[in-house]
């Protein structure tokens, strides 16, 4: 993948899980809050990632709420960093209150993530609207954990199905991972997991956000192991 | 004699109204005491008689209640000046009783209005509504005292209120109520009618799972009840 410069500003201020998935917790000095309340520059709460050289971590406060930033402190911020940096990944946390509102308002593009489910998929109609009502909109697609074992079977929601009701553009599915869980719990982002399909879905996005046409992924139910083993060779393939 | 007294009494003549009407003359009496406000108009008649000679009144008494003495008087006292009062308007029903039984009339025929020639028009007025050209999504409303037309989808969890009708050119999901001030001939219609609640009129209606193939429906209250129909271009 081409090396783009990646600050990923962790928005979930006072539940702070990104430096966990990314295995930066130790180093973690200042954060978003001390930025904002200028005890340091931007810089230095900016911690570089340990595998690839072009992606920070600004961590969110731990010991603080969200009231802690403003949406037009993230604009600021966002602001300062626009120039050296070609993108920059906001992590909005769950809801519609001040923690979206603070990712929401320096966004050049929203991408909305929700599972295939009848609870998730009406949350998230109800955030796309608020992401057009923001002007922002519109807002593009990422189905996560997709079963098609189960969507096979009609009791999941298809792929179709959600984007019949949301209107959307689909930028990526992600199917149901185990090594996902695994990743985490390890410190390694999923996308480092070379035999992963969830791993490879988080690639295509990336590449599709980068503007390149990648066919979406067969996350067609494979049970049998020839099946599984195909999959494999075709992964390490690519 | 109270000073104020009389300045009321200098008031009261602009309290009589003289309109001409076909069946002669209307006098509409103002507000105040009837032995002034006789006074004052007996005093009218007095200063143009040359004009009220001969003439057919009706006499518009408002509110008071007036009883046969009075009636009488009145007549006598007219018909001295050669006045004919042939009608008393009176808002009391004991007046007017009593004017019937002088033999008086209380009703002039309300004047024809003019014959207009209407030009045919050939554009139709419309009543209000508002346009939508976006979907209503999950936790947004759209409302309107009039009409509501939209354009796109209502998603679960979007609401559309309307005091008439609902048009959507979508599916529809969502919750709708058309009718709300009681309009029981309002209607509903979508491409695809599958919406969580539909209201009309305040009458509430769960649609039924459907099977097969959406197809254009339109909601309206028949015989009480809410029934869908599935649109049909033969029998409208």
């Amino acid at each position: 993948m081409n090396a783009k410069v990646v600050t990923i500003s962790d928005g979930d201020i006072g539940l702070r899980n990104l430096d966990v998935i990314l295995g930066l917790e130790n180093r973690i000095v200042y954060d978003i809050v001390d930025v904002v309340e200028g005890r340091c520059r931007i810089r230095q709460a900016m911690i570089r990632d340990k595998r690839l050289p072009e992606l920070f971590l600004i961590p969110a406060a731990q010991t603080r709420d969200k009231s802690a930033v403003s949406p037009s402190d993230m604009i600021r911020l966002c602001e300062e960093l626009r120039d050296e940096m070609d993108w920059i990944i906001i992590d909005s946390p769950a809801g519609i209150e001040r923690g979206f509102r603070n990712a929401l308002a320096p966004a050049d593009l929203v991408l909305v993530v929700t599972n295939p489910e009848v609870s998730s998929v009406r949350d998230a109609d109800r955030i796309i609207g608020l992401v057009e009502a923001e002007e922002k909109g519109p807002a593009q697609l990422i189905l996560n954990r997709v079963n098609p074992a189960l969507t096979k079977r009609g009791d999941m929601l298809s792929t179709e199905d959600v984007l019949e009701l949301l209107a959307i553009k689909l930028i990526g599915v992600v199917p149901e991972d185990e090594s996902v869980i695994v990743a985490s719990n390890r410190g390694q982002p999923v996308t480092f997991a070379n035999n992963s399909k969830a791993g490879q879905a988080f690639h295509n996005i990336a590449k599709r956000l980068l503007g390149e046409e990648v066919p979406f992924m067969n996350i067609e139910a494979n049970n049998g192991i020839m099946n599984k083993l195909a999959k494999m060779m075709k992964f390490r393939g690519d | 004699m109270k000073p104020n007294l009389g300045i009321k009494q200098l008031k009261q003549p602009e309290t009589i109204l003289i309109k001409g009407i076909r069946e002669g003359l209307l006098i509409t009496l103002g507000e105040g005491d009837w032995l002034s406000i006789f006074a004052s108009l007996m005093e009218k008649i007095t200063e143009k008689e040359k004009f009220f000679e001969g003439a057919k009144l009706a006499l518009d008494v408002g509110n008071r209640i007036l009883h046969a003495a009075d009636l009488g008087t009145l007549r006598d006292r007219l018909a001295d000046k050669n006045i004919i009062l042939w009608a008393i308007l009176s808002n009391s029903p004991v007046t007017e009783l009593t004017a019937q039984d002088l033999g008086l009339a209380t009703r002039i025929s309300v004047p024809k209005p003019e014959r207009i020639i209407k030009s045919i028009e050939s554009s139709i007025p419309g009543e209000d509504a508002i346009f939508l050209r976006k979907t209503v999504r999950s936790g947004f409303k759209v409302v309107s005292n009039g009409h509501i037309i939209i354009f796109g989808d209502v998603n679960p969890g979007g609401e559309i209120i309307a005091g008439g009708s609902v048009i959507i050119w979508g599916r529809c999901q969502g919750v709708v109520q058309a009718g709300v001030d009681g309009d029981q001939n309002a209607t509903v219609c979508a491409l695809d009618l599958n919406p969580t609640q539909l209201r009309i009129a305040g009458i509430i209606a769960i649609s039924p799972k459907r099977k097969g193939k959406p197809q254009p429906e339109v909601a309206k209250i028949i015989a009480g009840q809410v029934v869908a129909e599935t649109w049909n271009p033969k029998s409208r």
